[in-house]
């Protein structure tokens, strides 16, 4: 193992940690700009340790289960939460060197498995917190998950066609002309309501829905359990901007600017953009999610692989 | 589907009403508020119901119950412990109006059910039974509704205590403990509700009384199929502070804080009904700037409490900005508030015979200010919330109800509106000045959530196009009549004759006495009608407080539109449905 991958482990975990409390800082400041108030700005300059005064507090609470829990399970949800969001960092490519299995060469379908065992997270919180509403929430939370994840794969397909590689480094590379989000536009929007789902945003919040269920799967939670559900899902959205920048917006890709720079950029938009969605839009009703995914979302993804296909073998026999 | 209102009867409904009468009616009585009350007996009720049900369409608005035993100016009405009250109302071009009083016994008081005939019927009999201890022969499910299930006597009855001091003090023995715990479970059978499906256990979720969505501290049973409701079953009384028993200790005038509570989000609009019923009784004629101060700050609470509203329903679909919009914009009506009353929301600033004092100087200004920036904001409002696709199918086509059920079940205001009828009290029963202004009233077409939300928007604008003309025509003069009764009482010629001294101390230290009597005010408050009725024995409080409010009648209705749904489109229509529990349980 080389040191720089070594220092890239080392390193990574605290800076997404790091990132995603900073996140929860800078949504709340952003959403009170866009809701005419001010959001948290008496800790630090402009309320910057904000965040870290919410983590000291969060790890000194107690670490409470109800006794109706079911103890162990209850225990390893918010543990696998963490985990996979962490794990699925390992592959993207932030520059050209950086990245700590960078070169894996099934990187995008490694991001996917990881998501896929996220869903786990979300849906044994539920059970296991033996409420009802918890229960309702982990329900939502399987049938939209899975569902999103199923076209969520089917719409990178595209990339990967064009690509040629699962690599998520060759993807890069192969934006060199043309950034894909222009030839697979309609994989882009697909994908990016999926990644909505999969980190269970707003308006796609169902699993938690707090205006119908409470707190939803975590309603049982508190402690540093419940701020590792909240990481998680600030990461998870760093997570989903970092996947789009690297498959649609060119990854590192940029002039002037170090790639690094370009990279934390594209990245910054994107994240920008997620919480601007939730300052915007209503929550549709769960079942017409549903139905949204397989009878709008599931055909787009399919007609877009044929199409991208089509396209490349005609291209390829001319 | 638009409705038309029917124009005025030929034949007034007291006729009517007396024509349907086996036996006849036992006594009529006047009141200082010109609606006749009927008094019938017992055995006449059902006959006499079911003949008005089948005659014609009418709103059942209140039913409430007196106790008699105490009274002392009860002349001309016949022997009664307990009196049951009808208050049965056509939504004619002119409102038609009339009472029907039962009387009943001393012991074990009973009538049959009408909530057969008007379901809506059913809680207020709940009520009467909860406060008066009067039985309802066959009503399907006579539980208490406003005080705890182990709770004893019937607090409204005159021998029931009014104050903590009046019992021993308090302790919670174990087995008293036990008894409450006890009490506390839950019984899907007692709620009326299977435990178990043809194949499969049901799911029961407790919404409430604390979540997020109840608006107060509401709760309902959900019988679950999935996230399907089978049947939901609403349980209110958490909020039930004794308002109605309050009145009857507190003097005419210091009732008036306790009313701005009741619709908190209503502030001057509780005061409203309260100081006109008791003008009422006291034949006080209040003058024209009152009159106009007091329609003008009601509509700025109206528009207060529909931009609540507005905020609050695109939170419960998810939408997390405009609550904050709209509470700025709320605020900015507070500010105007606060320079006029010097309070915010609870002002309690009308006063019997007027209002506290006159405008504040500038306040001209302040409200035009707002009156010009608010249109600009509603029309932002209007494309990021009413045109917003994931709103509208959310609100649209859910919770729908037609006009005939919204009679039936005693819905009035927007909710009445948005099913295309036309009705609005400060139209056909013009109280205050509303006769002299100009204002649509705006409606719906398919009673339907979304609807109900386009009518409280309009509404607000409506309601700035009332303050313009206020502002406008604002007459000159005095802000309080001249009259011995009002309060505080005129001190002008204290300092120079004894007589007027001694009645300015009087009415002052003891508070004023109203001549013995009934009167009922209604109005079009910020939710639907708000009826306020006072019966006054001749003393310095009232003999008894009857507060109808518009958001009971409207609650009863949840379970008839959430049975087949989904959890999420019940909150929709909770959030439409525009309730604040303190107007509920008084």
């Amino acid at each position: 193992m080389t040191y720089p991958a070594l220092a890239t482990i080392i390193l990574m975990p605290p800076v997404v940690l790091g990132l995603a409390t900073v996140l929860t800082w800078v949504e709340r400041r952003l959403l009170g700009l866009w809701q005419d108030r001010y959001g948290p700005n008496r800790v630090g300059p402009g309320g910057m340790f904000q965040a870290v005064a919410d983590g000291t507090k969060i790890l000194f609470k107690q670490d409470w289960i109800p006794p109706f829990a079911d103890r162990a399970v209850f225990v390893l949800a918010p543990v696998i939460g963490m985990m996979t969001v962490l794990l699925s960092f390992a592959v993207i490519p932030v520059t050209m060197g950086v990245g700590i299995a960078g070169d894996m060469n099934v990187g995008l379908l490694f991001i996917l498995g990881m998501m896929g065992l996220g869903v786990y997270a979300v849906v044994l919180a539920g059970w296991a917190s033996n409420s009802k509403y918890a229960l309702l929430g982990g329900m939502r939370a399987a049938a939209q998950m899975v569902s999103y994840e199923a076209f969520m794969g089917l719409s990178l397909l595209g990339v990967v066609m064009m690509a040629g590689s699962f690599n998520l480094h060759d993807i890069v590379a192969a934006q060199a002309g043309l950034w894909f989000i222009i030839p697979q536009c309609l994989g882009f929007g697909v994908f990016m309501l999926a990644g909505i789902a999969q980190t269970h945003r707003l308006p796609f919040d169902l699993p938690e829905g707090e205006n119908e269920l409470g707190a939803g799967f975590h309603t049982e939670y508190s402690g540093m359990k419940f701020g590792m559900f909240f990481i998680a899902e600030y990461a998870g959205i760093v997570l989903v901007s970092s996947l789009v920048t690297t498959l649609y917006l060119g990854g590192w890709r940029g002039p002037f600017l170090p790639p690094a720079v370009w990279f934390a950029l594209k990245t910054g938009g994107m994240v920008v953009f997620f919480i601007l969605l939730r300052a915007a839009l209503p929550r549709p009703r769960y079942d017409r999610l549903m139905a949204l995914g397989w009878k709008v979302l599931l055909p787009l993804s399919l007609f877009n692989v044929m199409a991208t296909g089509t396209i490349l073998m005609l291209r390829a026999s001319l | 589907m638009s409705t038309t209102l029917a124009s005025t009867r030929e034949q007034g409904l007291a006729d009517m009403i007396s024509a349907h009468l086996p036996n006849g009616a036992l006594a009529t009585q006047s009141t200082c508020d010109g609606v006749s009350i009927i008094w019938i007996a017992a055995a006449d009720l059902r006959p006499a119901f079911a003949a008005l049900k089948a005659s014609a369409s009418l709103m059942l608005l209140d039913l409430a119950a007196i106790d008699e035993r105490d009274r002392t100016h009860r002349d001309g009405q016949p022997q009664a412990a307990f009196t049951v009250v009808y208050h049965v109302i056509s939504l004619t071009v002119r409102v038609d109006e009339v009472r029907i009083k039962v009387p009943l016994g001393a012991t074990a008081p009973a009538l049959p059910t009408i909530s057969d005939l008007w379901p809506g019927a059913n809680w207020y009999e709940r009520e009467a039974w909860d406060l008066f201890g009067i039985h309802f022969h066959d009503h399907p499910d006579l539980r208490r509704i406003l005080t705890p299930p182990t709770w004893t006597g019937h607090p409204l009855r005159k021998d029931h205590h009014a104050r903590a001091t009046e019992m021993p003090p308090y302790s919670l023995t174990e087995e008293h403990e036990a008894r409450e715990q006890d009490a506390m479970r839950f019984d899907p059978s007692a709620w009326g509700m299977r435990p178990h499906g043809d194949h499969s256990d049901f799911m029961f979720l407790n919404l409430g009384p604390n979540h997020p969505s109840v608006h107060g501290v509401f709760r309902i049973m959900l019988q679950l199929e999935g996230e399907r409701i089978v049947d939901a079953v609403p349980d209110i009384g958490f909020h039930h502070r004794g308002a109605e028993k309050m009145g009857e200790r507190q003097s005419w005038h210091s009732y008036i804080p306790y009313t701005d509570r009741v619709d908190y989000l209503g502030g001057v609009m509780n005061n409203f009904p309260y100081v006109m019923a008791v003008e009422t009784l006291a034949g006080i004629t209040v003058p024209p700037r009152a009159q106009m101060i007091r329609v003008m700050l009601a509509e700025l609470f109206r528009i207060a409490s529909h931009l609540v509203f507005y905020g609050t329903m695109a939170q419960d679909v998810g939408q997390l900005s405009p609550v904050f919009y709209m509470f700025t914009d709320r605020e900015r009506v507070f500010g105007i508030i606060e320079a006029i009353c010097g309070f915010r929301m609870h002002p309690a600033w009308f006063r019997i015979g007027g209002v506290a004092m006159d405008l504040p100087e500038g306040w001209e200004g302040l409200v035009r200010a707002f009156l010009d920036d608010l249109p600009g904001r509603l029309d932002e409002y209007d494309a990021m919330v009413m045109r917003n696709p994931i709103f509208r199918a959310r609100t649209k086509g859910i919770g729908a109800y037609t006009t005939a059920e919204a009679v039936e079940w005693g819905i009035t205001g927007p909710g009445l509106r948005a099913t295309g009828l036309a009705w609005d009290y400060r139209r056909h029963a013009p109280y205050a000045c509303y006769d002299q202004l100009e204002f649509d009233i705006p409606t719906g077409t398919n009673g339907d959530c979304y609807d109900r939300i386009a009518v409280h928007v309009e509404e607000i604008r409506q309601s700035l196009r009332i303050i313009r003309q206020c502002v406008d025509n604002m007459p000159a003069g005095p802000v309080k009549a001249d009259h011995p009764l009002t309060t505080p009482p005129p001190r002008a010629r204290t300092m120079h004759d004894i007589e007027t001294l001694i009645h300015h101390f009087l009415s002052v230290s003891w508070g004023p006495v109203m001549p013995p009597g009934e009167a009922r005010a209604s109005i079009e408050a910020t939710k639907g009608v708000n009826t306020y009725t006072l019966i006054s024995d001749g003393g310095t409080a009232s003999y008894r407080t009857r507060i109808r409010t518009p958001s009971f009648a409207h609650l009863q209705m949840i379970p008839l539109l959430s049975r087949g749904i989904m959890i999420a489109d019940l909150i929709a229509i909770l959030g439409s449905i525009d309730f604040v529990m303190a107007d509920v349980d008084r």
